[in-house]
């Protein structure tokens, strides 16, 4: 390396204090500006396709289930309807209708999670606090609905276990006009306050082009105006009968920038769109069975004699999400299950986002493409030309990101 | 290490995710957040695990993750309390079979530490609470408070 080579590496992970998991990010950085960004995924490896070979499909539901906590409901959908598409089997309408309104409902609990996140990496834990307690009443619903707050055990091959019954309309209705009360304060806070739109505009752009061409996914890419969302274009479950539209910025009179404040945008804006889609999906809701098969020994049988190959997609509240199956008769296990989760093409995004940015945006950039796996806890900058080393830690990230949002209010907070 | 008795009253906690689903994680942050609110009790995540008192592990510990937990358990300062987070923390749960575990996170620790079990999964906020309280009992009979 030349004399004149000043950048330093500061790899950061796979420990963090709060709740992502294990990862880590190799920056390159000169100065205080990044000049690059290496992601290392891996720490999480836990196995689970090669588990789900050594079992039967509906044994693999739980475990589905257990890739990722706050998305567990998109990978059960996903690989229920895989399996669904491979053996040939249909779920009932009914069905279709309340797999719809969970996912909305997951939609709603994990943006607005999301929001407490970002809200708390550049310092303003008054709003952290505040989403994850209006979270709670989504939480509760959910509980209410399945018996378990995380977790929820809902789907089967062939439509769900548990029925959303008329006496359960009230409270699901009471629970939406609660999110639509809050609303104008939820965007009061994230898109009116001064204090945020400092940190959050033309921070961690992603343009059109770059969205393209790195294969983005989800709201990632919606703020950057690119039209993408599972739900439209290939619909799934009950989407195909129900009224959306695909949620960019332009939309609502704001510019497609991609930076961290359209992506804030995008996110709150589908909240009051998941809302209104189970609104709709509660009046359309068919009077019928749950479960097209609810003897599962016959299901299992059925299944053991299928042969053939099936694909899931779904739009996560991440981005589009992925599951191949693949059944062989006379086998009781999968005989292939290959599982994409939105992260994996999101991932790529970072590395144009933190070009040129400074070290104190990178809690909040990490975090504004909502990664399952993220992870900033210790980071050590090694000097290149002397050999140095300073150890950074999550809690000096993100006093250095506090003390930025003080200096760009003149130190008035 | 014995331990000293205001050692309870205030448990300032550091969290490893060493391989979890996210699930047990984001019911901990539920527990510090309003509806729960365990700061009450005087119990803080920290963020590093030289200031912490209790070390709370959620998941099996993947193989690439196995350095990695054990040098926190190094850097933690002594006395410390191990609170095993969720089923796969405990006993590897529906991970059971998988090639890339090298858990569960009891096998892990030097002999002699203090550990803490809350089940389920994911636990709930409840039960997480209920598992500090099960860790104070333990606490006051290491000092031996119960005679």
């Amino acid at each position: 390396m030349s004399d004149k080579d000043t950048t330093y590496q500061v790899p950061i992970g796979p420990i963090h204090p709060a709740l992502k998991e294990p990862f880590m990010i190799n920056f390159r950085l000169d100065g205080e500006t990044i000049v690059d960004a290496d992601p290392h995924p891996g720490m999480n490896h836990r196995g689970i396709e090669f588990m789900g070979m050594h079992r039967n499909p509906l044994k693999v539901i739980p475990l589905a289930e257990r890739i990722c906590g706050i998305c567990s409901i998109v990978h059960q959908h996903m690989f229920t309807t895989a399996v669904e598409h491979a053996a040939g089997i249909e779920p009932t309408n009914r069905a279709r209708y309340i797999r719809t309104i969970m996912a909305e409902l997951e939609r709603i609990h994990s943006h607005v999670l999301w929001a407490g996140v970002a809200a708390h990496e550049i310092g303003f834990d008054t709003h952290l606090h505040f989403t994850w307690k209006i979270r709670e009443k989504v939480m509760d619903l959910l509980e209410f609905i399945t018996g378990n707050r995380v977790n929820y055990a809902m789907w089967t091959v062939g439509g769900v276990r548990r029925d959303i019954t008329k006496d359960m309309y009230p409270k699901i209705e009471d629970t939406l006009t609660y999110y639509e009360s809050l609303y104008t304060k939820l965007e009061d806070i994230f898109l009116g306050d001064p204090s945020i739109r400092l940190r959050t505009k033309d921070i961690g752009i992603l343009t059109k082009e770059e969205a393209l061409r790195l294969c983005g996914v989800g709201p990632t890419v919606r703020a950057s105006g690119v039209k993408k969302d599972v739900r439209i274009d290939q619909p799934y479950a009950a989407y195909g009968d129900l009224e959306l539209d695909y949620i960019i910025p332009s939309k609502f009179g704001y510019e497609n920038t991609g930076d961290v404040f359209s992506k804030t945008l995008v996110r709150l804006k589908e909240v009051v769109q998941s809302i209104d889609l189970i609104r709709q999906c509660v009046d359309q809701m068919p009077d019928e069975d749950i479960d097209s098969e609810p003897k599962k020994a016959v299901l299992l049988n059925k299944l053991k004699k299928a042969d053939g190959e099936g694909i899931g997609r779904l739009e996560a509240p991440r981005g589009e999400a992925f599951h191949y199956v693949r059944l062989k008769e006379g086998r009781e296990e999968l005989d292939n299950w290959k599982v994409r989760a939105s992260t994996y093409n999101n991932l790529a995004t970072y590395a144009p986002m933190f070009m040129g940015e400074q070290i104190a945006d990178i809690p909040i950039i990490a975090a504004c493409i909502d990664p399952c796996i993220g992870c900033m806890d210790r980071a050590v900058v090694v000097d290149v030309s002397t050999g140095q080393k300073t150890d950074y830690d999550h809690e000096d990230l993100h006093k250095l990101s506090v003390e930025k949002t003080k200096r760009m209010l003149g130190g008035s907070l | 290490m014995k331990l000293t008795k205001t050692f309870d009253k205030a448990l300032w906690v550091f969290h490893v995710n060493s391989g979890s689903c996210n699930g047990c994680d984001i019911e901990i942050v539920a527990a510090l957040t309003p509806r729960y609110d365990v700061e009450r009790f005087g119990i803080k995540l920290v963020g590093s695990p030289r200031h912490a008192d209790v070390l709370l592990f959620t998941g099996p510990v993947t193989r690439k993750m196995k350095d990695r937990v054990l040098r926190v358990i190094e850097q933690t300062p002594d006395p410390k309390v191990v609170m095993v987070v969720g089923n796969c923390g405990s006993t590897t749960g529906v991970f059971y079979d998988s090639y890339a575990i090298d858990g569960p996170i009891d096998t892990l620790l030097p002999e002699g530490t203090p550990i803490v079990y809350v089940t389920g999964c994911p636990t709930r906020p409840e039960n997480l609470i209920n598992g500090v309280k099960e860790a104070w009992l333990f606490l006051e009979k290491l000092r031996g408070d119960d005679k």
